[in-house]
């Protein structure tokens, strides 16, 4: 499915997540959900669903919202397993000739909620075929409750249950490549993305996963400006970090085919992606250079690993 | 014509799901509840229903599938038993304050452990403080007259809560006994068609469920939710009356059985109630006045009633199929003796705890239980007020 970018037509699109939420200023986790939701064709009608998380309480406190379609927050770990019980309702309505109208399903889980806690809810809900869109915005750790790591933040992250110190240099693990464990589901779509440029590849990609028929997998970084520890407006900068570096490929599986989205031009060593987030302020400290080191070569691995899925 | 029948609980709960036939049912095999969810997709593959079923890959996500289905719209259904109810736990919850009536087809047995199938009450009754109604059966047409009952009562405008349809794993579920079924159509009739006033599938307004609530509005809906189970008793006797005019079967908030005179009483809950009444029959010959009280709804607690209804009893022994591990006795010994000490009911009580993990209660123990109700009638003290029944030495 070829889609054109239209950039003003798709900023000129009546907002979907509306103003006056309770969101950070400089969230990503926002700006994953306000985009996703305006791939949204103008008149289709939607259900948007949460897990519990930053995005769920600030966007829906009793008796405000922001959504301007229907919408569910169940528990933490089943966005997906909610959201299918969602679809199969309008499926069968739909049979009985209770509903005419057509909908399109959406939710949307933190990494704590979408990596850890809901991955079996998530798993089953793709295995099972919904026609539904689950929205990861990655932002590394769990962020509602302050910080703590999960199995998407990043290795050597200063977070709240991996705090640097005298014996420790932060979260010893890498991630985990959930990107790359949802297309072993075999769903017909899958697509990593985040904010670069004017966020045409997260609109293509949001379509994609929207418009494609069956389970679709958005995987989004989508940066925190307290959880990272950067400045808000250097949120552009970090995720042009993120991917020129290679830390965050940005890439789409399509029908169980790996297609490389971006190869930068010259691949940027990992320190330039690193030194921009207090999160991994020790990093630089002179005993701990060899980290950086370990750090690029994990880098270098995942990348070469994507590029062979990709035959790129 | 009713149709009379041999079947087994859970056959007799499968045949009324297929004649309400709901929109949408997610469900996981757990013994002994596995054979509804099969005897569903069976009905399904053949044709003789459509419901829409979600083979969830947990518990968890099958209540939490019911909760997506039920807030979008859909009349929703779902079957488990033990560990798969304690697993949804959680969630359960949820279904409650977001007012979802979920039918539930609730088969009693034993929460692990040690980890055992058998029936006890431990699943639902860790349920008890869910917000869910909950209504035990004493046999397999019991189950199939209250499952035929559960959307009148959970769906109505005054109540939408969910409802835990209970019968005891294995004794009813698998035991198969006579019964006499309603014909389709009676059964489509009284259920009738599912109108919810707002759900997320409505194409005429959105509709948002699962707020996040501060202190400032959330002790409001709890308040409110307390108020529905209020109200679900008198719809519960209401649907009741109206489920008598097509069935001639009679259900009430409890069962009385040679009651009204009797001196010494057993309050039970389910399958054990056929084995007490037995022994009733056999005291009663020899000019015992015993007597029971058969529990059918323990949520909402109806505990005036209960209370009012042992008021000329001389002793009662509250029978608990769960531990509570309070020290003090089982859930309904607790929630009993309360509402009968506000009632100033002057019976002397104990409370015997029985049957767990499957253990066989005969009549034999059900004499025993009188013969002590007898004895501490005479003394006028109930000596051990909690203990076990059918203990091995």
């Amino acid at each position: 499915m070829e889609t054109k970018f239209d950039f003003k037509e798709i900023q000129g699109r009546e907002e979907r997540l509306a103003p006056g939420h309770r969101m950070c200023a400089g969230c990503g986790g926002t700006i994953a959900a306000r985009n996703v939701l305006k791939a949204l064709h103008p008149g289709d009608k939607a259900v948007i669903g949460n897990a519990t998380g930053c995005l769920e309480v600030s966007t829906f406190t009793y008796p405000y919202t922001a959504y301007e379609d229907s919408y569910i927050h169940n528990a933490f770990e089943n966005a997906g397993a909610t959201m299918s019980g969602v679809e199969t309702a309008f499926n069968a309505l739909k049979k009985r000739g209770k509903i005419k109208d057509n909908y399109k399903f959406i939710t949307f889980g933190g990494d704590g909620g979408t990596y850890d806690i809901g991955f079996q809810s998530l798993s089953g809900a793709m295995e099972r075929g919904h026609d539904m869109v689950y929205v990861c915005y990655d932002n590394g750790a769990y962020m509602n409750t302050g910080i703590q790591r999960s199995s998407a933040t990043p290795m050597y992250a200063d977070t709240t249950t991996t705090p640097a110190g005298t014996q420790s240099a932060g979260k010893t693990q890498y991630r985990k490549d959930l990107a790359a464990i949802i297309a072993d589901h075999n769903v017909p779509y899958v697509g990593q993305t985040t904010f670069i440029g004017n966020m045409k590849d997260l609109y293509t990609k949001a379509e994609k996963a929207i418009y494609t028929p069956g389970p679709a997998f958005l995987n989004i970084m989508a940066p925190c400006p307290r959880g990272w520890r950067y400045d808000a407006p250097e949120i552009v900068n970090i995720c042009k970090l993120g991917v020129e570096t290679c830390y965050w490929p940005l890439f789409e599986v399509v029908e169980g085919k790996w297609i490389l989205s971006y190869q930068p031009k010259e691949k940027l060593p990992i320190e330039e992606f690193l030194k921009t987030q207090g999160r991994f302020k020790h990093l630089f400290k002179k005993e701990n250079e060899h980290l950086i080191a370990e750090y690029q070569k994990e880098v270098d691995k995942r990348w070469e690993q994507l590029l062979t899925r990709c035959n790129a | 014509m009713a149709i009379k029948e041999r079947m087994s609980g859970n056959e007799a709960i499968a045949y009324a799901m297929k004649q309400i036939n709901p929109d949408v049912m997610p469900a996981f095999p757990i013994t002994p509840s596995t054979e509804l969810p099969q005897m569903v997709s069976n009905y399904i593959a053949n044709g003789q229903m459509d419901t829409e079923f979600i083979p969830v890959e947990s518990e968890h996500s099958a209540m939490s599938a019911a909760i997506g289905a039920s807030s979008a719209g859909a009349r929703t259904m779902t079957a488990t038993s033990s560990a798969g109810l304690a697993f949804m736990w959680e969630v359960l919850y949820v279904a409650a304050s977001n007012r979802l009536p979920i039918a539930m087809a609730l088969v009693n047995r034993a929460l692990s452990g040690p980890i055992n199938i058998n029936c006890e009450h431990s699943d639902s009754m860790g349920a008890r403080d869910s917000g869910w109604l909950q209504i035990y059966a004493e046999n397999n047409q019991e189950a199939y007259d209250n499952f035929v009952q559960a959307y009148r009562i959970a769906e109505h405008a005054d109540v939408k809560l969910p409802i835990m349809i209970c019968q005891d794993g294995f004794i009813i579920s698998h035991g198969v006994q006579n019964i006499e079924l309603l014909e389709d159509d009676k059964v489509k009739a009284f259920v009738g068609e599912y109108n919810p006033e707002h759900f997320l599938l409505n194409e005429k307004e959105v509709c948002s469920v699962g707020p996040y609530a501060i202190t400032n509005y959330g002790m409001e809906a709890k308040k409110a939710q307390a108020h529905a189970m209020d109200n679900a008793k008198q719809v519960i006797l209401d649907v009741a009356a109206e489920y008598e005019k097509i069935s001639g079967r009679k259900y009430g908030l409890y069962e009385g059985y040679r009651l009204e005179d009797a001196d010494y009483v057993i309050v039970a809950i389910g399958s054990v109630c056929g084995t007490i009444k037995d022994t009733i029959d056999e005291l009663r010959d020899n000019g015992v006045k015993a007597g029971l009280m058969k529990v059918r709804v323990f949520r909402p607690f109806p505990g005036e009633e209960f209370a009012k209804a042992l008021k000329n009893a001389k002793s009662v022994a509250i029978m608990d199929r769960a531990e509570s591990y309070s020290s003090q006795g089982g859930p309904l010994g607790s929630e009993l003796m309360a509402a009968m000490y506000r009632a100033k009911t002057k019976a002397e009580t104990v409370n015997i705890v029985y049957g767990l993990c499957g253990r066989d209660v005969s009549v034999n123990d059900i004499k025993n239980v009188y013969t002590q109700l007898e004895d501490v009638a005479a003394k006028g003290a109930a000596g051990r007020e909690y203990q076990y029944l059918g203990l091995r030495d």
